[in-house]
């Protein structure tokens, strides 16, 4: 073999780069891995959702980005959900009225596949409040 | 005819991923021992290449320059173009892995006006070139947020730069466009000219139509056909961290894409395709132009028998001395 010394340097930098991957699940250096999501149980459990769960998964937000158009573009603002009630079509008023929990629904299968939907750039996420900021938030307003 | 080999030959195998992953207990199969096998013979095969292509000898320079040698001191040389040291030669090489430079160069003949041949540059192939390969490279590194748990951020900056006009939801990236309209220009390309067409092999076809069936599924998963894809991550993260598994309920068109993959990557060693190593050994562009300073010696020169003037004297000095022909070098001479 001519130029061994190349040769064996470039093929050993080939194989690492290939295996980043591996070597990167296998030894990473942050090791608080996100994990396999598990969605919560609601607790408004029964309610129907709009869709079904098949359909939801992998086609939401296909849904949610039709309701923006109708909403914000036509002023179509109802649509009749699967036991024939009159729903709004809204994110905060009727996804989230069950699903309240962003951190704990939305955003666990959006972290672990790294998808960053811009929904949160004109609606605000809703916050809870716990007891405790709540008291100091009221202390506030009496100070004032 | 190469063309509908190889065409048949993706059909063929569209048609064997996307049933055959349908098929209960086919799964395993198409979603980690072939994936498997393809990695292990893309990277065995690629190191056994490349051994096999350094035992060849590249005993003399190459010099196919196209600037002026280093000589005289007052003769301006150019050093990127003809470089006689590893700094300018690892600047040649920079320019030609990262920017493709000897295809910038390309020209195109024709004959103008009855008889006259003309030479114009064409860059079309170098741009659809250049395009297609960081296309491909910004998909791969995109892919990391399905290989890797957690994400790095340099992906997230890739995605938020690459979906950057947020059309569609999901986000239309820029980059799957460009890939698949420079994958069809290269693939028209060997079609539209029958010059071309002439001198293409089935081996030429088949990447490129392959190339163009992965990035047509992967694009028809993303916006239309959609899988499961958190079952997705949990494969190919299972996959690249050696502990496989096969989630329930992902759709087929990810069997076929992943079993495409699979079959480029196992099909690379094999192929044109090794023109990824290739570039780094070509003794055109990674050698410097140093015929004239440096003595190279073929290593597979054998001993040349020599037999010097001052020898043939020697042994036939008295014979010489007594036919009266002059010598360099008489004894008798310098006794006296």
């Amino acid at each position: 073999m001519f130029d061994s010394k190349y040769i064996i340097i470039g093929l050993i930098i080939f194989v690492l780069i290939v295996t980043i991957p591996i070597s990167y699940n296998l030894f990473a250096l942050n090791k608080c891995e996100v994990g396999v999501p598990e969605l919560e149980i609601l607790p408004k459990a029964g309610d129907k959702c709009v869709k079904s769960r098949e359909y939801m998964r992998p086609f939401h937000m296909d849904l949610l980005n039709q309701w923006r158009d109708d909403v914000v573009r036509r002023g179509d603002r109802f649509t009749t959900g699967p036991d024939g009630k009159l729903i709004e079509k809204s994110l905060s008023n009727t996804c989230m009225d069950c699903h309240s929990n962003k951190e704990n629904f939305c955003d666990r299968c959006h972290n672990y596949a790294s998808v960053s939907p811009y929904c949160w750039d004109c609606h605000i996420a809703p916050t809870e409040i716990r007891d405790t900021d709540l008291a100091i938030h009221v202390e506030r307003e009496e100070d004032n | 005819m190469t063309l509908w080999y190889s065409l048949i030959l993706v059909v063929i195998l569209t048609l064997v991923g996307l049933f055959g992953s349908q098929v209960n207990g086919l799964q395993p199969l198409f979603g980690i021992v072939l994936p498997y096998i393809a990695l292990v013979t893309f990277i065995i095969g690629i190191i056994m290449k490349v051994l096999k292509w350094a035992k060849s000898p590249v005993p003399f320079r190459i010099p196919t320059t196209c600037g002026q040698a280093k000589s005289l001191p007052w003769i301006k040389n150019d050093n990127l173009e003809s470089p006689s040291n590893t700094i300018s030669v690892i600047g040649r090489m920079i320019l030609e892995i990262l920017f493709f430079r000897s295809l910038f160069r390309n020209t195109r003949m024709e004959i103008k006006e009855g008889s006259k041949v003309v030479y114009a540059s064409t860059k079309f192939l170098w741009m659809a070139g250049m395009a297609f390969h960081y296309t491909f490279l910004v998909i791969l590194l995109r892919h990391f947020r399905f290989f890797v748990d957690p994400t790095p951020q340099f992906v997230i900056w890739i995605q938020n730069l690459d979906g950057f006009f947020q059309v569609g939801l999901p986000i239309f990236y820029l980059t799957d466009m460009v890939f698949l309209a420079a994958v069809s220009y290269l693939l028209l390309r060997r079609l539209a000219d029958s010059k071309i067409r002439y001198i293409s092999l089935a081996g030429d076809y088949f990447p490129l139509l392959l190339l163009l069936a992965i990035g047509t599924t992967g694009f028809l998963m993303r916006h239309f056909t959609k899988v499961d894809l958190i079952g997705v991550k949990e494969l190919t993260v299972g996959l690249l961290s050696l502990q496989p598994v096969i989630p329930d309920g992902i759709g087929s068109l990810f069997f076929l894409h992943l079993f495409l993959v699979s079959c480029l990557l196992a099909y690379f060693p094999f192929s044109k395709l090794m023109h990824m190593a290739g570039v780094f050994l070509s003794p055109t562009r990674n050698l410097a132009n140093n015929n004239r300073m440096k003595q190279h010696v073929n290593p597979w020169n054998y001993d040349v028998k020599l037999h010097p003037y001052e020898e043939y004297e020697d042994e036939f000095r008295e014979v010489m001395r007594g036919a009266g022909l002059p010598l360099d070098r008489d004894p008798e001479e310098e006794k006296k």
